[in-house]
């Protein structure tokens, strides 16, 4: 597991208060938000919800610190971060481009969107580029199957998207081609 | 909170509409296409042109016809619901179009942008109990949804009702759960209520998984109070007192709004300890979940309440039995609970007077795939796929319908021939398909149906919890035959293999997701065997 500049890189010497010693005060945040629900270990996926909109993946450090803070075992933390799809033991990329295979977006295409993204960029579904500019990942229905294929770009839900129009937004964000 | 107080805020909310309401669909399909910025227009140009003064801008959930988004609608009714009919629906309206919209108004004439056409069976046909207030009432506003009659079926039962009457009424109007399985809901609640529990739970199923299926979404961000309040009723009827929702964290607006729901309700002590100045307490919490198809079945669902990996249990026991944290729980669909307020508001008759005999009431669909209308759908059951797909949906722009699939990875293709079966639970079920959470995705002749086949595998693969061998290994195994057959190198020993591994996963899996895994294949093998024997005769290679 790689550890970030901004992670802990030792978890075993934590304060009382709940300060981490890196004195990152994300972890204070986060301390915050595990108050508020009143540390309850049924809160897990909650926190890690909440460690993940803070951090943007999760350490092993920072499942260290949930599990000491929730009294739970650090494997069962472990368990429940890697059977979730939403949670992600790595660094994502600057940009995100998440394909929407739901049934609808499929039979309309969104197979060859996906195929030339990653085409474009030589990685594969659920990897970011080398340089970390992009990560692509694919979605299981986000629901808008009305605007089949959907794509979401960054955030941002674009619709009746074009193996072209994906690639656009590529060159847009820079994204250089990989390995032919 | 008592009858006048309700109907003083309704009364207050009409006096202050004004003449004319503009509403701008902002549920995540329109939002998808921009809706935002057109709505920020209306506001911004309502008010340039001076006409805020009669003029109401609304933000409201869906106006079904997703596929034209965004959708605005302008209606001169006096902000009075029965004068909807008249009202102008404007297609595709980009944040441009805006300013001829506003002129229009203040023209008194109709803007130059395409406009839906209401006659249309896409919405004639319709018949809205679930959807009733999507596009009307604000989602964000409490004040809205109680103008249109919201809470005033919880005032009733808590007043006029004991739990066993609801627990009647909801058994007479032969609702059936909507999740998918079509368990009859008066029978759930009926065995929670009995069930002997120190303390019982409420929980409502948002965890919509199924690829191809968002209207436990559209509900969700259209009209979120009425699932409040059927979860209250439903809790009074079974004697919770704590309720949780658990929702997919794909759903951020639906959080979102739901959040606010929530937070409304309780500010107005319609939710909360002494509901209406009644004994009766009910809390609801919001559980997000973070990506897992599994945790749609019950006993996955409430692994993942409890903050555990989302495993399925054996059943019995059920929920009702041995639910959360050991107590009798009750778990129903949104649909399901979305039914509730109107069925305790006009009587179980009215609703037994919709649908077919052993089929109750509407259904709320996603139509969606290749066709020409895709978008939110409610019909009543018994309608045929042939009225939805070529009527409603009218048809495929260019080609023919192949097939229809419903219930998603659970469910089948149904192949044209079969168009005229009325939709109901035993009729689908018949066809080797379910009725599902209401997926609907038509196919045309360009799509292949081995293709299919395998990308629901791949889907159930990738799913499976891992919890039990047959659906762990097995999912691996047919999708892998899937693929060989896919690329033409497979044998008919091949096709043979893989029928027999559809027949053990189905009987040995633990929970639905792997006893149902195999049903899209066993659907395309029923149906469309020919294709996957060409693709072994090597006769039309996928790339």
């Amino acid at each position: 597991m790689k550890t970030e500049a901004n992670a802990p890189s030792k978890a075993n010497s934590r304060q009382k208060n709940g300060n981490h010693p890196s004195g990152d005060n994300r972890f204070t945040m986060l301390e915050t938000s595990m108050k508020k629900l009143r540390y309850q270990p049924d809160a897990l996926i909650e926190v890690l919800h909440s460690a993940q909109g803070l951090f943007g993946y999760l350490t092993s450090d920072l499942l260290l610190f949930v599990a000491h803070a929730l009294k739970l075992p650090p494997s069962r933390v472990y368990g429940v971060a890697t059977f979730y799809h939403f949670f992600t033991l790595e660094p994502r990329g600057l940009h995100s481009c998440s394909v929407c295979m739901g049934t609808a977006c499929y039979v309309k295409g969104a197979g060859s969107v996906l195929a030339a993204v990653e085409g474009a960029t030589g990685i594969k579904d659920g990897m970011t580029t080398p340089d970390g500019n992009l990560t692509i990942s694919t979605a299981r229905c986000l629901g808008a199957c009305g605007i089949a294929p959907a794509v979401v770009y960054d955030g941002e839900v674009a619709g009746r998207q074009s193996p072209e129009d994906a690639l656009e937004k590529l060159n847009e964000w820079e994204v250089k081609n990989g390995p032919e | 909170m008592d009858q006048n107080e309700l109907q003083a805020i309704a009364e207050k909310e009409r006096k202050s509409r004004k003449p004319i309401r503009v509403s701008c669909c902002t549920a995540a399909g329109c939002l998808s296409s921009n809706s935002q910025a057109v709505l920020d227009n209306l506001r911004a140009e309502v008010k340039v042109a001076a006409i805020d003064g009669r003029v109401d801008v609304c933000s409201v959930g869906c106006m079904k016809l997703c596929s034209r988004g965004p959708l605005v609608r302008v209606a001169d009714g006096g902000g009075r619901r029965d004068q909807l009919k008249d009202a102008v629906l404007y297609e595709s309206v980009q944040p441009d179009d805006v300013a001829p919209v506003i002129r229009a108004i203040v023209d008194g004439g109709r803007a130059d942008i395409p406009v839906a056409d209401r006659s249309h069976p896409f919405f004639s046909r319709q018949k809205p109990i679930v959807l009733e207030n999507c596009g009307w009432v604000e989602p964000e506003r409490i004040e809205s949804y109680i103008e249109a009659g919201g809470y005033r079926a919880l005032h009733y039962v808590l007043r006029e009702m004991t739990p066993e009457q609801v627990l009647k009424e909801v058994t007479q109007s032969g609702l059936r759960g909507r999740g998918g399985a079509g368990f009859p809901a008066g029978v759930k609640w009926a065995l929670v209520a009995k069930t002997p529990s120190d303390k019982k739970y409420v929980v409502c199923n948002a965890d919509e998984g199924d690829p191809g299926a968002f209207m436990d979404r559209s509900v969700l961000e259209s009209d979120p109070h009425r699932v409040l309040e059927g979860m209250a009723i439903a809790a009074y009827a079974v004697g919770a007192a704590q309720g949780y929702i658990y929702i997919r964290g794909e759903y951020p607006l639906a959080i979102n709004r739901l959040q606010t729901a929530i937070r409304s309700a309780k500010r107005m002590g319609l939710i909360g300890g002494h509901i209406m100045d009644s004994p009766f307490d009910f809390n609801v919490d919001l559980r997000i979940g973070a990506g897992a198809f599994v945790c749609g079945e019950e006993t996955a669902l409430m692994a993942s309440i409890e903050g555990k990996r989302g495993a399925p249990t054996p059943r019995p026991p059920y929920p009702a039995e041995h639910g959360l944290w050991g107590h009798s729980t009750l778990i129903n669909n949104v649909e399901t609970l979305a039914n509730v307020a109107p069925i305790l508001r006009n009587g179980a008759d009215w609703f037994a007077s919709v649908g077919t005999e052993k089929s109750k009431g509407t259904k709320v669909f996603a139509l969606a795939g290749k066709i020409r209308n895709t978008g939110l759908i409610e019909v009543p059951m018994g309608i045929t796929l042939r009225e939805i797909v070529e009527d409603m949906g009218d048809g495929i722009p260019d080609g023919r319908v192949k097939a229809v699939q419903t219930g998603g990875p659970s469910g089948g293709c149904i192949p044209t021939e079969h168009l005229d079966t009325p939709v109901d639970y035993e009729s689908l079920a018949a066809l080797g398909s379910i009725m599902g959470s209401g997926g609907m995705i038509v196919m045309d002749e360009k799509t292949n149906m081995v293709d299919v086949a395998r990308f629901f595998m791949e889907f159930c693969m990738d799913e499976s919890c891992g919890k039990c061998i047959p659906c762990r290994a097995g999912t691996v195994q047919m999708h892998g035959l899937l693929q060989k057959i896919c690329d033409g190198n497979a044998t008919p020993d091949d096709l043979a293999l893989l029928e027999d591994l559809c027949d053990m996963v189905r009987h040995t899996s633990l929970c639905g997701l792997g006893q149902t895994a195999p049903n899209p294949v066993m659907s395309t093998l029923r149906f469309f065997r020919h294709e996957y024997e060409n693709l072994l005769r090597k006769e039309a290679i996928l790339t």
